[in-house]
């Protein structure tokens, strides 16, 4: 399996980057070498083997629904790039 | 840095008897940091202010007379900048957090200060933990003070970095794949890292959240096991933290060693070990024999495959925790984007380092459609394999021992521009990392000129083990007594 240039650019896509021609290059290059190292693992035979997601046998972690202390508005917005009556502003999300 | 090579109960009773001020300390690390922060560069933001602000207050309460205070009061401390700190810069080493000012603190950040630590400064360290020398700080190289040409490892170089050059008493650093006790090994200090969910995550900048932990950096044992016991515990505000009782670790440091049962891998012994790191580990567990340890070779087959396995997992992690920086509520907004896509584009192009990018673009095409089964699905089953070599040598022996590293520090630009390279400075931690067992690092000896480090890896939750080993060792041998000169 080998990586293209309208690989990565599709990738990058996905990730919400967007890559110069020089980056587009240069990982096109470095991900086919990691990917190739990658595939070392396939002289594994891992048919019958659980995949480990997590080193803890704990699932599920609930909480009492019980309501508590949030951080408030302006403590929220203190961070906010561009903002308006206490929300968020962003750019039109539709054209 | 006199007060600073004092054993922590020492400086703990100088406090108390009144021969030694907090403002004292405070105002020892900051000379210290004046004096040699133009050649190291371990911090990227300073707490000057409020760190003498804090200092005049906890002075005031030892006039009270009041003796009982933790072990921590009043010791200067360095954070790992991807912990949050309420109203302290926290920017993970990243330009997309230049000016990101958290709004509350990490778990461990509130415990330091129940334990009145002074927080001095936020350390230096790769941009968003990925990497293994902190060349990927967007801000500046922190540099080995052993020798400044040389990198001071990574991630948490500048938090290994400030403890070997004596700025900070003890630091917090971050290890996902290596980089609490790489950086440690590298700069002659001791770093543990410790079972997966025994210290709380909450408020840690998430890299790869199934095996990011965080730990201390400390000068020696003694004050890691202290260090240790304020941070750790559970935490309902983690939802992977463990619920378990946390042991007394100060009275495990016994010095006791007689019958220790010692695992020695093959693997970590083998191709690619710089001869004079083989040398020191092999001199260390000569020291085991002479203290009643026993050791024997065994073998952890599937380290082979543990780097590969890490890269695919800890990057898909990765992009997936860092789709969250898409300029909306914090951090960098490209200015003049034609609309919200172009703007989380613009904004995450603007403010990632290249090191970040290549490893989102790796853990998305692994999660990307067609690919899941054959990259992350496969590194999970690998992930199971690696844990059970570890669940295998602990039927029979107590703990593994090995380098920390294949290799003492390399050349600052020696390895950049080669990433395959670079990761294979890991493949002794990693393993241990996707295992979630703990491990420490403790200075073994020199070579060249540069520190080596000794790792020990522990059981699950088995602290006491790992650090009543190290300590016997440190007991023995006078390597963590040796200073940088600066």
């Amino acid at each position: 399996m080998s990586i293209t240039i309208k690989d990565v650019e599709h990738v990058a896509n996905l990730a919400r980057l967007e890559l110069s021609d020089e980056e587009k290059g240069k990982f096109t290059e470095q991900l086919n070498a990691i990917l190739k190292y990658a595939e070392k693992l396939n002289e594994l035979d891992t048919e019958q083997v659980e995949p480990t997601t997590h080193v803890l046998p704990i699932t599920n972690v609930m909480r009492d629904d019980t309501t508590r202390e949030s951080v408030g508005v302006e403590k929220a917005m203190l961070n906010a790039p561009d903002e308006e009556d206490g929300q968020f502003r962003v750019p039109a999300v539709l054209e | 840095m006199a007060s600073f090579d004092l054993r922590l109960q020492d400086v703990h009773n100088k406090l108390n008897s009144k021969e030694l001020s907090v403002t004292e300390l405070v105002e020892a690390s900051y000379k210290r940091i004046t004096e040699t922060e133009p050649s190291i560069k371990s911090f990227i933001t300073l707490n000057e202010e409020q760190a003498r602000k804090d200092a005049a207050a906890l002075d005031q309460e030892l006039q009270s007379g009041d003796t009982k205070r933790g072990l921590l009061f009043g010791l200067p401390a360095g954070i790992k900048d991807n912990i949050v700190t309420e109203g302290l810069l926290t920017t993970c080493a990243s330009q997309f957090l230049h000016n990101f000012n958290p709004i509350y603190d990490a778990t461990v950040t509130k415990k330091l200060k129940a334990a009145q630590s002074i927080t001095i400064g936020k350390l230096n360290m790769d941009e968003f933990a990925m990497g293994g020398s902190n060349e990927n700080s967007s801000y500046y190289p922190t540099r080995n003070p052993w020798n400044t040409e040389y990198v001071p490892g990574g991630s948490s170089g500048g938090s290994a970095a400030a403890v070997a050059a004596g700025q900070v008493y003890f630091s917090l650093g971050s290890d996902t794949g290596g980089s609490i006790r790489q950086p440690a090994s590298y700069c002659g200090v001791v770093g543990l890292k410790p079972t997966y969910g025994l210290v709380s995550r909450f408020g840690l900048v998430a890299f790869a959240s199934s095996l990011d932990q965080i730990g201390p950096i400390t000068k020696n044992v003694e004050d890691s096991a202290y260090v240790l016991q304020a941070i750790a515990g559970y935490d309902a505000s983690d939802s992977t933290s463990a619920k378990v009782n946390i042991p007394d670790y100060i009275s495990a440091l016994s010095g006791d060693v007689k019958g220790m049962r010692i695992g020695v891998p093959k693997e970590y012994l083998g191709l690619g070990i710089d001869p004079k790191v083989k040398e020191a580990v092999l001199g260390a567990l000569k020291v085991y024999e002479n203290l009643g340890a026993t050791w024997e070779e065994v073998s952890l087959p599937h380290t082979e495959y543990a780097i590969a396995a890490y890269y695919l997992l800890a990057s898909s992690e990765a992009s997936s925790n860092l789709a969250r920086f898409d300029g909306v509520r914090y951090g960098v907004r490209a200015d003049n984007p034609d609309n919200l896509i172009d703007m989380y584009r613009k904004s995450r192009s603007q403010g990632f380092g290249p090191e970040v990018k290549r490893r989102i673009m790796l853990g998305t095409y692994a999660l990307s459609s067609g690919y899941y089964d054959a990259y992350y699905l496969k590194a999970q089953k690998v992930r199971t394999l690696i844990k059970q070599d570890f669940d295998n040598v602990f039927e029979k022996f107590d703990v593994i021992m090995g380098p920390t590293a294949p290799t003492t520090a390399f050349k600052i630009g020696e390895q950049v521009g080669d990433p395959l390279t670079m990761y294979l400075n890991d493949i002794c931690t990693i393993p241990v990392s996707l295992a979630g067992v703990p491990a420490i690092s403790v200075p073994c000896g020199m070579a060249d000129g540069l520190p080596v480090g000794l790792q020990i890896i522990g059981k699950a939750f088995d602290e006491t083990t790992v650090l009543r080993a190290a300590f016997a060792f440190e007991q023995s041998t006078e390597h963590h007594k040796l200073r940088p000169q600066l």
